[in-house]
């Protein structure tokens, strides 16, 4: 305020310029990552305004050259014929009993599993650790012939115990989550308890799992998302179509005479709407669950 | 004095191993169900497989002992390197393009920008949509005629492939599917670029450091450890790849049910999936346990290279990270 005249208006000039060049810059930079980001988001997320769309189009709007995005009519249709052209409901009833099977195997082994190779001292806890990780490099097909024949001889093929029995066996990639977690729980909180008295079992039940619910949920969901969307194992084992689960079940809207596009969008949209609620709902599990596999 | 404390040591040493046996039951107690799993579904397996590798056996007859027979015939199978070869190009083009659009997309995601958590979340649930779902819905994209991905090529001037029944356009559909769910990658990605200390850029920007030199010598040697582990991990993905290739050509087979056709010219045709025809549609359980076997030592093979390579171009400052 009591600068000179002189001063400001001698620096003034050169000051503006390079200003005015930071301002632009500022501006470009600006511009450029938002661009990018609308670019990036719209990649990813185009297909579903696709799905969605699709869904509710008559088929003259479905089969129109060149496509058109917003449909002229609007119309349910495709939802009753997706509903009445396969036995919509049962191979839903199907997918829930297998993925609720499965999250309940996962929550009752892994977190025993994590509790034996994080805060147990045993002779064999890294070697088994080892174990654990190998066992998640190792390509499936290498024991699906044998395990299939297993299941076939002892007559469980075409039924769903070979989907649900192994995650109650522990999933290596969930034991390695929730042990990461459990690792940097402190010591001491479980000493004071065994200290006074409390058996193992006790320990784990009413100490370990209620800190660990963070990366059970987290379990949880992904588990959730594996059996929902799986594809490979209900290929294998489920033969008779009374027990396909919606992701085998799909098919059926593609014929020698074309596809139902329609009605099969339908479909889509309803078989990924509780996968989609289940992402919205636990959202940052998923993102730390991602993270932590990776970088600890 | 002396024997007092020997005795002490000696009582010590014994609770101590007390103690050890004692936990060693209950580590292995709480391991049971992982142990069990372990030797059932996949120790016995393995061994069962590689002795099926080195037999003829279709389900209806007990294995019968062949030898070397079915990898000699792997050998001279063209459509088992057929498959080889489509398996080779889908990881050796899509594991660089993943791990390019997944740093590229990280640091997108990494702007400050409002609303990020939002944006993060929409590019991650590609993942969790049925891959069912995807594919079919990519199918409808990809078609020739009523699809909006040849829509878009037509107003942007570009060729419009007919993806689905071209066999040179093949491959490319299967990447692209693949490339749109690679939002883990993405993910992990922004949290180690996060994980960067900060303390170093600021010390850059001082030196007068733009942001490529930035990016180059700052942010890049930080993510070669976590980018060493996402190559592994893509590429092993990339080697086993089934399902989207299965159900970009699966078509209506006699009877009840469906069967994967390999595309146009079998372009589309995995090695898991001509794993998957020999176990399941010929009933070849030899055949195909032996191709299991290439591709399981293929996998070992790559990840040990990988792992040998990183000495040269992983950087490891942080001994306690």
């Amino acid at each position: 305020m009591t600068t000179p005249m002189t001063k400001i208006l001698g620096q003034a000039p050169v000051r503006t310029t390079a200003r005015r060049r930071t301002v632009a810059r500022f501006r470009l930079a600006w511009a450029i990552e938002r661009v990018l980001l609308i670019l990036l988001v719209a990649a990813f997320f185009f297909p579903f305004v696709v799905m969605l769309t699709t869904a509710f189009k008559p088929s003259s709007d479905i089969f129109h050259s060149p496509p058109e995005l917003w449909p002229r009519h609007w119309t349910l249709d495709n939802f009753a014929s997706a509903l009445s052209t396969i036995p919509f409901w049962q191979y839903l009833g199907n997918t829930v009993l297998v993925s609720g099977l499965s999250v309940i195997g996962a929550l009752v082994s892994a977190p025993l599993v994590a509790y034996a190779l994080s805060k147990i001292r045993w002779r064999g806890r890294n070697g088994l650790l080892v174990v654990v990780l190998a066992t998640m490099m190792l390509p499936p097909q290498v024991t699906m012939i044998p395990v299939y024949l297993l299941w076939n001889k002892i007559g469980f093929s075409n039924s769903f115990v070979p989907l649900v029995v192994p995650t109650f066996l522990g999933t290596p990639f969930l034991i390695y989550l929730i042990r990461q977690f459990l690792v940097a729980v402190p010591d001491e909180l479980l000493e004071a308890a065994r200290v006074d008295g409390a058996s193992e079992l006790r320990v784990y039940w009413s100490i370990v799992l209620p800190i660990a619910r963070p990366a059970l949920v987290t379990s949880a969901v992904f588990q959730f998302v594996w059996a929902w969307t799986d594809f490979m194992n209900p290929l294998i084992y489920l033969g008779d179509s009374s027990k396909y689960t919606l992701s085998l079940g799909l098919y059926s809207f593609f014929s020698q005479h074309g596809v139902e596009w329609g009605p099969l969008m339908a479909a889509c949209v309803l078989f990924t709407l509780p996968a989609f609620a289940v992402f919205i709902i636990a959202q940052r599990y998923f993102i730390s669950g991602v993270a932590a596999g990776a970088l600890k | 004095m002396t024997s007092e404390n020997a005795a002490a040591r000696l009582r010590a040493r014994r609770s101590r191993r007390s103690r050890n046996t004692k936990s060693i039951w209950k580590g292995l107690a709480f391991a049971s169900p992982f142990l069990l799993g372990f030797v059932v579904l996949i120790a016995y397996p393995m061994l069962a497989s590689a002795f099926y590798s080195f037999t003829d056996f279709n389900l209806f007859q007990a294995p019968k002992w062949v030898g070397l027979a079915n990898y000699r015939h792997m050998f001279g199978d063209s459509t088992f390197w057929h498959a080889l070869w489509n398996t080779l190009y889908l990881s050796v083009i899509g594991v660089p393009l993943t791990i390019i659009i997944g740093l590229l997309g990280a640091h997108i995601l990494n702007f400050r920008i409002r609303g990020q958590a939002i944006y993060r979340a929409l590019v991650y649930v590609p993942v969790i949509v049925p891959v069912v779902v995807g594919s079919y819905l990519w199918r409808w994209m990809l078609n020739s005629q009523y699809g909006y991905v040849d829509r878009l090529l037509q107003l942007v001037g570009l060729p419009q492939p007919s993806w689905l029944t071209e066999p040179q356009w093949g491959k490319p559909a299967i990447l692209l599917i693949a490339l749109w769910t690679i939002g883990s990658t993405i993910i992990i990605y922004l949290a180690a670029i996060r994980d960067v200390p900060q303390d170093l850029y600021e010390a850059a920007q001082m030196d007068g450091a733009g942001p490529w030199r930035r990016f180059f010598s700052i942010t890049w040697p930080q993510l070669t450890p976590v980018t060493l582990f996402q190559i592994i991990v893509v590429m092993i993905s990339y080697l086993q790849i089934f399902t989207q290739p299965y159900l970009l050509t699966q078509t209506t087979a006699v009877g009840n049910g469906s069967a994967a056709s390999g595309g146009a010219g079998d372009s589309m045709l995995s090695l898991s999936m001509y794993l998957f025809q020999n176990a399941f549609t010929f009933l070849k359980m030899g055949y195909a346990s032996a191709m299991a076997w290439v591709l399981f030592v293929l996998t070992m093979l790559i990840t040990l290279i990988l792992l040998w390579s990183s000495r040269r171009w992983v950087h490891y400052d942080n001994p306690d990270d």
